[in-house]
């Protein structure tokens, strides 16, 4: 039977399930409080999944308040919508407006590897075209166990064709990402995946649902049994006895995507955006028609009918509680006029696309759901939406902080002699976390849409927005975990002074950030500290380069056994480039006579180092310096290099060093060079120390007096340190010897082959 | 000039292939395939992507679509066809071309910059290149493996019909490097590789491609 408010109202001592819904005691009496009555079963189901630590937020909203803090009105000034829509969207001018998110779908990606990544991608886009964009491309931060552990060749390949096999079909080229090996990621990979579309200012879309007597159309795929979670206890209660009985069969948590069908909806969403007939649109991602009718219902100026019992399914006997929450993929949910409904539903047809009117918007203020008739749901959507727990979760620094930081790699042993330095170079090029990216990236598509300037290898993946002006945007995502670990308040800044760096190395103007702050468990106080520190830093560091946070996620319980990961807050930014014609490549060589620039200052730093970590195995000590000041700095003067046309090439030291950043150019720009260390400093620390703010730049000899006086002149240190050879076809570094490139080529590109086949 | 780049459910490259007409100086027109009309058009491209969800099998749903119907006929009448990756399947599983496409030898997705060498500047798509002219164009799909029997291989290079083929590495274990192939008069050609991703330096590894879409045009005009 049916469990309705009367039912309910008639039973309020019913016992029902909700901690195996994962709510707890308080927060199932504020339930019953906030209706004055127990929950049916359907408002269970909405309640226990908008709760949810993923929907709720409820752990990390309390330090939201470090985003609006640190949030000047000039920066957001840029926003045309910011934190709390489907994503946020920034003025990137000539009338574009770019929307752009970061989230994660880490735990699916480990029971499921292929899935969990093909419905990360589906998911992120859906979020894009609900704020009225054209999605244009996407990337994916990657984080894996030990590269040589069995269960990574497992997970690893899985991700990486789940992440192509869908991004590939659904038309939408991979344009960068990252891929970071670490044994803390062994239990629990993490899959984050960014989106970013255009659309004209005036195009823009915001989910709410306004309009007493609009329709709400929910379009695209049946719903089915599949993510349904933590719901199925209820099903199993309503159900018991009856296995099979009934033709249902469970269907395991992990969604299943279809790439295909989210093409068709992605075609038919800008056809019904072009004819200007919506007035409200959500996707459906996590907690389905709980999470879209409760978020349009509450964002809109009045209540909401919903007739369940309309949905199209793909399985007999779906319980409403059911319906409301199963995640089945590529649907979406718009408010439309009545009098456009018939014009909406001929899009849909041409694009084979099932619509269905399910709703309608009403008087008052509540979201009402029906089933055959009876109600099975009355509650007040801010309440499932918005107005869910937030906890004040106990803070206290590790008390193994200190000694970690003590800790340093000052003790580790060096190598100091030129044969020493030259296997060292090899060996970093070949590590795993250093070693060429091309087995993933060649799995993805980045030609299609003809737009993509700029992929990976690059420091940033670029996207021509306007074929006829030639503006584009730029984008990078970075996070160094060593470095948050050690310290996540600076450490957190280095991967947003990272991500910053590598947008404006492509000769693009960086102009927002989003994130997904990837962490441990909430519950404890450890990670709690890590997760504040890291916010903090997040957005004190955003205030000071002036680019402000527009959304993100928190993805939290990412554990390995009982132990956290690194903490992971992964940063994103998106830049703007008013003629994507004037990017600054990677490669060195494109033209006759270079000059080899080391900008910015290289200390002994080595705390949390690729180099500690790959040959010591060692992580302590303090991350290094980051000095925001430096960094704008820096980005000024490669934005006004490309624009004057003085920089011919570009690439950032990060992961690995100048070392690390040498042999990637040599072998992307396919040409040798010769390189002058400085005779006053350690050559071990000159080739591997990761000192922030540093970038290598090529300018050709006739630009390089104008080129270095601008920096002169503006404080930014510099010193030259080498040409591109065409002739020699080697990388020769004087005092350390030559590595001719086809070894060099050899120790960088087979690493993952190797591995992965 | 007007040249048609038709678009099923689940393509992908059909604006890229449309913007490469449009450089190459023709006029592109969109075909819907529901719609049995070519719409008066000179030429047809099948641009790449994945047709009805490449489901049952790469190109085999396409080819039973209203518009190949009116495509099939004009073919036979002497109009230019070009297949591009998916569209070379479709062409494949309509008969207008020999062969098949299998999974890659790597089971994998590959994308790359790929070496071909042009083997017949004949055909109505390639006359604007040298003869053996070695070119950098995109390859990217998951069942480009070029595959025939052995009769049909031997007449494909009798004929001088394997119209491109691979150089600097094989990426996905198709026959005799075979990446492209005609029907008997030259005027249908199918490859894996996108010439339409390399139409301009700036978004692709060459402008290799364009060659494809200006030879089309002298075929028309010459006809």
């Amino acid at each position: 039977m049916t469990d309705t408010v009367d039912n309910a109202k008639a039973t309020p001592e019913q016992a029902q399930p909700y901690r195996e819904l994962g709510l707890k005691d308080d927060e199932y009496a504020r339930i019953r409080e906030i209706l004055g009555r127990r929950p049916t079963d359907a408002e269970l189901a909405m309640y226990s999944v908008m709760w949810s630590e993923h929907c709720s937020y409820k752990s990390s909203k309390v330090h939201w308040k470090h985003w609006s803090a640190n949030t000047t009105p000039e920066m957001k000034a840029k926003m045309l919508a910011g934190i709390g829509e489907n994503a946020g969207v920034v003025d990137i001018g000539d009338g574009w407006a770019v929307t752009f998110k970061l989230e994660s779908h880490n735990h699916p990606s480990y029971v499921e590897p292929y899935q969990g990544a093909a419905t990360g991608v589906g998911g992120i886009v859906r979020d894009i075209m609900a704020m009225g964009a054209r999605p244009l491309a996407v990337m994916d931060p990657l984080r894996f166990g030990a590269p040589d552990h069995p269960d990574t060749k497992r997970v690893l390949p899985g991700i990486v064709s789940g992440v192509g096999g869908y991004g590939n079909c659904l038309g939408l080229p991979n344009i960068g990402g990252e891929v970071v090996f670490d044994p803390s990621y062994q239990g629990n990979p993490l899959v984050n995946a960014l989106c970013v579309g255009a659309m004209r200012v005036e195009d823009l879309h915001l989910a709410h649902a306004s309009g007493t007597g609009n329709k709400v159309i929910l379009f695209g795929a049946r719903t089915g049994l599949d993510g349904i979670g933590g719901v199925s206890v209820l099903a199993s209660e309503t159900f018991s006895g009856d296995e099979g009985g009934t033709g249902r069969k469970k269907l395991p948590a992990v969604q299943v995507g279809d790439p295909f069908t989210e093409k068709v909806l992605i075609e038919c969403c800008l056809e019904l955006f072009a004819e200007g007939i919506v007035v409200g649109i959500q996707d459906l991602g996590g907690a389905g028609l709980s999470c879209a009718t409760s978020e349009l219902a509450s964002a809109g100026d009045g209540g909401m009918h919903v007739e369940l019992d309309r949905v199209p399914l793909r399985a007999k006997g779906m319980t409403p509680a059911e319906i409301l929450s199963s995640e089945s993929q590529e649907r979406m949910c718009a408010v439309v006029k009545p009098s456009d409904v018939d014009a909406f539903m001929r899009v849909c047809a041409k694009w084979d696309v099932i619509a269905t009117e399910i709703g309608e918007v009403t008087e008052g203020d509540r979201l009402i759901i029906t089933w055959h008739g009876e109600t099975v749901v009355d509650v007040p959507p801010r309440t499932v939406a918005h107005e869910g727990p937030m906890y004040e979760r106990p803070i206290e620094r590790p008390h193994d902080q200190d000694s970690l930081q003590a800790n340093g790699p000052e003790q580790l042993a060096r190598p100091s002699t030129p044969d020493e330095l030259r296997a060292e170079i090899l060996r970093m090029a070949a590590s795993p976390n250093l070693a060429s990216r091309r087995w993933v990236t060649e799995q993805y598509d980045r030609y299609v849409r003809g737009g993509t300037v700029l992929a990976q290898p690059s420091d940033s993946g670029m996207i021509r927005v306007d074929e006829q002006t030639g503006r584009g945007v730029a984008l990078a995502t970075d996070c160094n975990g060593r470095f948050v670990k050690l310290d996540p308040y600076t450490g957190t800044q280095l991967a947003l002074a990272e991500a910053y760096r590598n947008v404006a190395v492509s000769g693009a103007t960086p102009l927002a950030v989003t994130n997904c702050l990837n962490f441990g468990s909430p519950e404890d106080p450890a990670v709690m500290w890590q997760f504040e520190q890291a916010v903090r830093g997040l957005a004190e560091g955003c205030k000071e380069l002036g680019i402000p946070v527009t959304g993100g996620n928190v993805s939290f319980y990412n554990q390995t056994g009982s132990t956290a990961i690194l903490p992971t807050p992964v940063v994103g930014v998106l830049g703007v480039i008013d003629d994507v014609r004037r990017r600054i490549p990677t490669g060195i060589g494109a033209e006759a006579g270079e000059t080899l620039l080391l900008l910015g200052d290289t200390r002994d730093e080595f705390g949390g180092s690729e180099w500690a970590h790959e040959v010591h195995g060692h992580l302590g000590g303090l991350p290094p310096k980051v000095d925001l000041a430096r960094e704008k700095l820096l980005a000024d003067i490669l934005v006004a290099g490309s624009r004057d046309g003085m920089i011919s090439a570009a690439h950032d030291l990060s992961d690995g060093g100048l070392a690390q950043t040498l042999v990637e150019t040599v072998l992307i720009g396919e040409v040798g060079a010769r390189v002058f260390l400085d005779p006053d400093q350690d050559p071990f620390v000159q080739l591997f120390s990761e000192s922030a703010g540093r970038v290598l730049v090529a300018v050709p000899r006739s630009e390089e007096l104008r080129f270095t006086e601008m920096c002169t002149a503006r404080g930014l240190p510099w010193r030259r340190t080498g040409v591109v050879d065409p002739e020699s076809g080697t990388l020769e570094i004087q005092g350390v010897g030559e590595i001719a490139l086809p070894e060099l080529r050899e120790a960088w590109e087979g690493t993952l082959p190797a591995l992965f086949g | 000039m007007r040249i048609g780049a038709v678009t099923f459910p689940g393509t992908l490259d059909d604006s890229d292939t449309a913007r490469a007409i449009t450089a190459s100086g023709a006029e592109a027109v969109a075909l819907w395939h529901g719609d049995a009309d070519l719409k008066g058009v000179d030429a047809v491209i099948l641009p790449g992507g994945f047709s009805y969800g490449d489901y049952l099998r790469a190109g085999a749903i396409a080819r039973f679509a209203p518009v190949m119907g009116e495509i099939i006929d004009a073919a036979r009448k002497g109009m230019p066809v070009l297949g591009i990756c998916n569209g070379f399947q479709v062409l494949c599983e309509a008969g207008l071309l020999p062969g098949a496409l299998l999974r890659n030898a790597g089971l994998h997705f590959v994308c790359r910059d790929q070496w071909l060498k042009v083997e017949n500047n004949n055909t109505a798509w390639t006359t604007r290149y040298d003869a053996n002219a070695e070119i950098i164009i995109p390859i990217k799909n998951m069942d480009g493996r070029y595959t025939a029997s052995k009769s049909t291989v031997d007449e494909l290079e009798g004929e001088g019909r394997v119209v491109f083929r691979y150089t600097g590495g094989n990426p996905n274990g198709s026959f005799d490097d075979i990446a492209g192939v005609s029907d008997p008069t030259g005027r249908i050609v199918g490859l894996m590789p996108h010439p339409e991703h390399a139409i301009d330096a700036l978004t692709g590894p060459s402008d290799d491609g364009l060659g494809m879409f200006l030879s089309a045009l002298d075929s028309v005009v010459a006809a």
